[in-house]
């Protein structure tokens, strides 16, 4: 059951933040009221009326809108094509002919109305994803709605362009909108919400302390004065230190150097641009920078995955260029990619056998003739209690088990082998609060028995918590090396390509 | 013995619940009812086909409303009669059993139904084989059927072009069909792996090569036979034939190698490190990719192996049951091992089984078309229907209204797969 019993109530002109954690449930109840999924007890009331989506056209006509986590454009069309999109201007009967003029118009009458800068005629596939998202919000809007739902918005922003949208969210709640903000992310929801809505295990959740029954609050939801520690605790169901505890780094000889690095994505294009980095044992060196600015390419050209075009790669001064993945592995690299479904984890195959990946071919798992079973169900089980992976067995297939432990099955693989150079691609990526601390905190523990840890991630917070230095990456280069105590504004700037003086100073 | 007692109360509990699960999954949509049910279903529209196909029993049913009884008396009268003669045909007849026992008849027609459903099997388990190894590691080999023909002429090349003692001269010949096999596997497996080049398309393309080639080849000389005109190379050396078990029925040595291969592939899919490779690669080849492994060299590999099992079927075909080339020496082993690779949900003694069941709805056909007219397509459109209905378990799952089962479709995948 993904939603047991939840009352939900949102008021006009009023910023709902829906908080929970991965799985529990908010998608789901989103769904519903969006007419994704029908509900199997309940009603949904709208102005006081109950109604019953059967489909997001029943939604959409009752006022209700949403911006989906991935979007759902079409990228070769423009933003005008777009939008009139499943609610096309047609002139002349039912063969008619699209109304294009008249598409375009609404599109800026409704993008300034709302202060969202789109330009109708430029093709989706060009703007950067602040700017798809914001096509996205303009799209719900042109339909008239009243209630704009916002699944995980900030997971692809920068820094800079989540504040944007913190206050155009504000400004539409301004003028009467109701939005339901979904995210895990307590910052924003501090930021921006005038009321919380806690869900765990497709439950709401109060604090112990709440007054549930208090007349002037509605039952389920608590006011953004609770403290962020306490909404953490709501989230998880326990204490959970948000802040990653660690002793000052002792850097050690050089493990990984880096230097004058390029490499070229898919489609060809420069994605890393003379990149040169050193990460030295017993540091963490993280990697911060928005999604698509070359951490992808710098990493899998270090693992052998991408080839480079230029540049040298040495580990404890033997040359990695031109190695295969496997010798990279073999040569003591541990390595936790950013798309754990894609590339950490075989999801139909047991627990057992995705903790030996990588190792499978060698000495106790196997030979390079023959698997050795025992010995891999052996290791399997001392994976499963030391990296508290919670699984119905060591046999179960991963695919079954939730992100966090998927993550954590990847996670004990590359750190149960002598490592000598870790690195760990958005390490928690779609992983519960309860698991990102267990995983943070190996990943600490790895660095304080002297092994170099490069941290590569677009959440700020993680790289700040985790790293000793911070590199960050902005269209393919390393802008600046900072240190973890830089303001954030500062750091936020800089990802967004901006170098100040401070920064300037620092490199 | 105190310590004994509870683990024993434990495995007691164990066993309850594992009953329990059977009896729950029993009529969920697993794979297993699945597939009985698909069978089910497939001999019911047969049913039907039969009535249809039959003017005699057609023609009762134009005074149906007067008397049906004539009509439904007649159709069951053939329906059955055609099943019992799959059955007497593929199992066993049990008035001939009977015979034997009584001494009247003897052992050789009492067994003759299944050396027959074996013979048809024996290699069917092999191109079945090569086809779910190929898609475990996420291939398809549509090209089984030019892996197999080319199996058949190197076989059937070095079972009369060279002398050998008996023995050694099978064990050439069948190597020399495995090798043959294996290296047309190996072209699309290494197009695939350089290029990209799509394995079905290759695959299907090298199928019309190796047919072609068998063609031409039959017809030089010192492969023809030299006493006949048309397209027919010499007879194959009985030192090289696989050794009928025992003599006068037609099952061959053949079966008990398909029997040994299958558990080798068992092995290597399961036990191997080579099996963890394809199966990852199958699964998941980003993943593989990531985890060290060499996807392009185990589509290599794999395409190897598969093309020498496929080849190993068509030297079992033509050095067991065939005593020379022809053109259509292959027959239609390679396709049918497809669908027997479906059936068996590309698991290696699930293939075993399908490979049998087909060889017995074959030998069976043979019976049916003798006996009461039947046409033998019938077979193949039962087999057809098999096939279609587990390609589709969601079909089965509402006609059935079977509860969901959380195990993992491989027939549906493989169907879907592109």
């Amino acid at each position: 059951m993904a939603n047991d019993h939840i009352d939900i109530t949102v008021e006009p002109g009023e910023v709902h933040a829906l908080l929970g954690e991965n799985g529990a449930g908010k998608s789901t109840l989103m769904n519903q009221l969006y007419g994704l999924l029908q509900p199997d007890e309940g009603e949904i009331l709208v102005d006081g009326e109950p109604k019953v989506f059967r489909s997001p056209r029943d939604a959409i006509a009752a006022g209700i809108g949403m911006v989906h986590q991935h979007f759902m454009l079409v990228p070769v069309f423009t933003v005008a094509e777009n939008i009139a999109l499943g609610a096309e201007e047609v002139r002349g009967g039912p063969l008619g002919w699209l109304d294009r003029r008249r598409n375009k118009r609404d599109v800026l009458e409704t993008s300034q109305r709302y202060g969202l800068p789109v330009d109708p005629d430029a093709l989706v596939e060009n703007l950067p994803v602040g700017a798809q998202q914001r096509v996205e919000i303009v799209k719900a809007l042109t339909r008239d709605v009243d209630l704009l739902i916002l699944d995980e918005p900030t997971a692809v922003l920068t820094p800079q362009e989540t504040d944007e949208l913190l206050a155009v969210m504000r400004s539409l709640a301004d003028t009467g909108k109701s939005i339901v903000f979904i995210t895990h992310k307590l910052r924003e929801v501090k930021a921006i919400a005038d009321r919380i809505t806690v869900i765990r295990r497709g439950r709401t959740v109060v604090p112990s302390n709440h007054p549930a029954a208090a007349p002037n609050r509605t039952k389920g939801s608590v006011s953004p004065d609770t403290p962020t520690d306490e909404l953490a605790a709501l989230m998880v169901g326990r204490d959970v230190s948000l802040e990653v505890e660690k002793t000052p780094a002792e850097p050690g000889r050089e493990v990984l150097k880096v230097s004058g690095l390029i490499v070229d994505d898919d489609r060809g294009v420069r994605a890393v641009d003379h990149v040169d980095l050193v990460v030295r044992s017993g540091e963490v060196l993280g990697i911060a920078g928005v999604q698509g600015n070359g951490q992808t390419e710098l990493v899998e050209a270090i693992m052998g995955l991408r080839e480079a075009r230029a540049g040298a790669i040495e580990l404890e001064e033997k040359s990695l260029t031109g190695r295969t993945t496997k010798q990279v592995l073999r040569a003591g690299v541990g390595y936790v990619p950013e798309d754990r479904s894609l590339d950490g984890v075989v999801k139909d195959f047991t627990v057992a056998e995705n903790l030996v990946l990588d190792l499978y071919d060698r000495a106790p798992f196997g030979n390079s003739f023959a698997l050795n079973p025992k010995a891999i169900a052996e290791s399997a089980r001392e994976r499963v209690s030391q990296f508290d992976i919670r699984t119905p067995s060591s046999q179960s297939t991963v695919g079954t088990l939730s992100g966090g432990n998927q993550q954590k099955v990847v996670v004990a693989r590359e750190m149960s082998r002598p490592l000598k150079l870790l690195i760990a691609a958005q390490p928690t990526r779609g992983v519960d609060v309860g698991s990102i601390e267990f995983i943070h905190n190996q990943i600490i523990h790895e660095r304080d028995v002297g092994t170099a840890v490069l941290v590569v991630s677009s959440e700020l917070d993680e790289v700040v918590g985790l790293a000793d230095r911070i590199a960050v990456m902005y269209r393919g280069r390393i802008l600046a090396i900072v240190s973890p105590d830089m303001p954030r504004e500062e750091i936020g700037l800089l990802m967004a390509g901006v170098v100040t003086q401070e920064a300037e100073d620092t490199e | 013995m105190t310590t004994e007692a509870p683990e024993k109360k434990e495995e007691q509990k164990k066993e309850e619940s594992f009953l329990g699960l059977f009896v729950h999954n029993l009529w969920s949509a697993n794979t297993v009812t699945v597939t009985i049910l698909s069978i089910f279903l497939a001999l019911l529209i047969g049913a039907i086909l039969i009535v249809v196909s039959d003017s005699a029993v057609l023609s009762t049913f134009s005074y149906f409303t007067a008397r049906p009884s004539d009509a439904l008396n007649a159709s069951w009268d053939l329906i059955s009669r055609a099943y019992a003669d799959l059955f007497k045909g593929a199992i066993f007849d049990p008035a001939a059993v009977q015979a034997w026992f009584n001494g009247t008849g003897d052992w050789k027609t009492a067994l003759n139904p299944l050396s027959e459903t074996l013979t048809y099997a024996a290699p069917l388990v092999f191109t079945g084989l090569s086809v779910a190894l190929a898609f475990r590691g996420g291939l398809f080999n549509i090209g089984g059927q030019g892996q197999a023909v080319i199996g058949c002429l190197t076989a059937g090349v070095a079972g009369f072009a060279i002398g050998l003692p008996a023995g050694l001269h099978l064990v050439v010949a069948l190597a020399a069909g495995l090798i043959g096999g294996a290296l047309w596997g190996f072209v699309p497996g290494l197009l695939k792996a350089r290029t990209g080049a799509h394995e079905v398309i290759t695959t299907i393309m090298l199928n019309y090569t190796a047919t072609l080639f068998l063609g031409w080849l039959i017809l030089q000389s010192g492969v023809q036979d030299p006493d006949r005109t048309d397209a027919v190379s010499k007879t194959i050396e009985s030192t090289a034939g696989l050794p009928a078990l025992p003599q006068p029925l037609r099952v061959h040595l053949g079966i008990v190698l398909a029997v040994i291969v299958t558990a080798g592939v068992a092995w290597l899919v399961n036990r191997s490190s080579f099996g963890f490779e394809l199966r990852a690669v199958g699964a998941n080849p980003p993943a593989a990719k990531t985890a060290g492994m060499s996807v392009g060299g185990t589509y290599i590999k794999l395409m190897v192996v598969a093309g020498g099992l496929a080849g190993l079927g068509g030297a079992v075909q033509v050095l067991g049951t065939a005593d020379r080339l022809t053109g259509q020496v292959a027959g239609n082993i390679g396709f049918d091992g497809l669908l027997v690779a479906l059936l068996g949900r590309n698991k290696p003694w699930g293939t075993l089984f399908a490979a049998i069941l087909y060889g017995g709805l074959r030998a069976g056909g043979n019976l049916m078309q003798v006996d009461v007219g039947v046409s033998l397509e019938l077979v193949t459109v039962l087999q057809a229907l098999i096939v279609i209905f587990i390609a589709a378990p969601a079909l089965v799952k509402t006609i059935f209204q079977l509860r969901d089962a959380r195990t993992a479709r491989l027939g549906a995948s493989m169907a879907k797969g592109w």
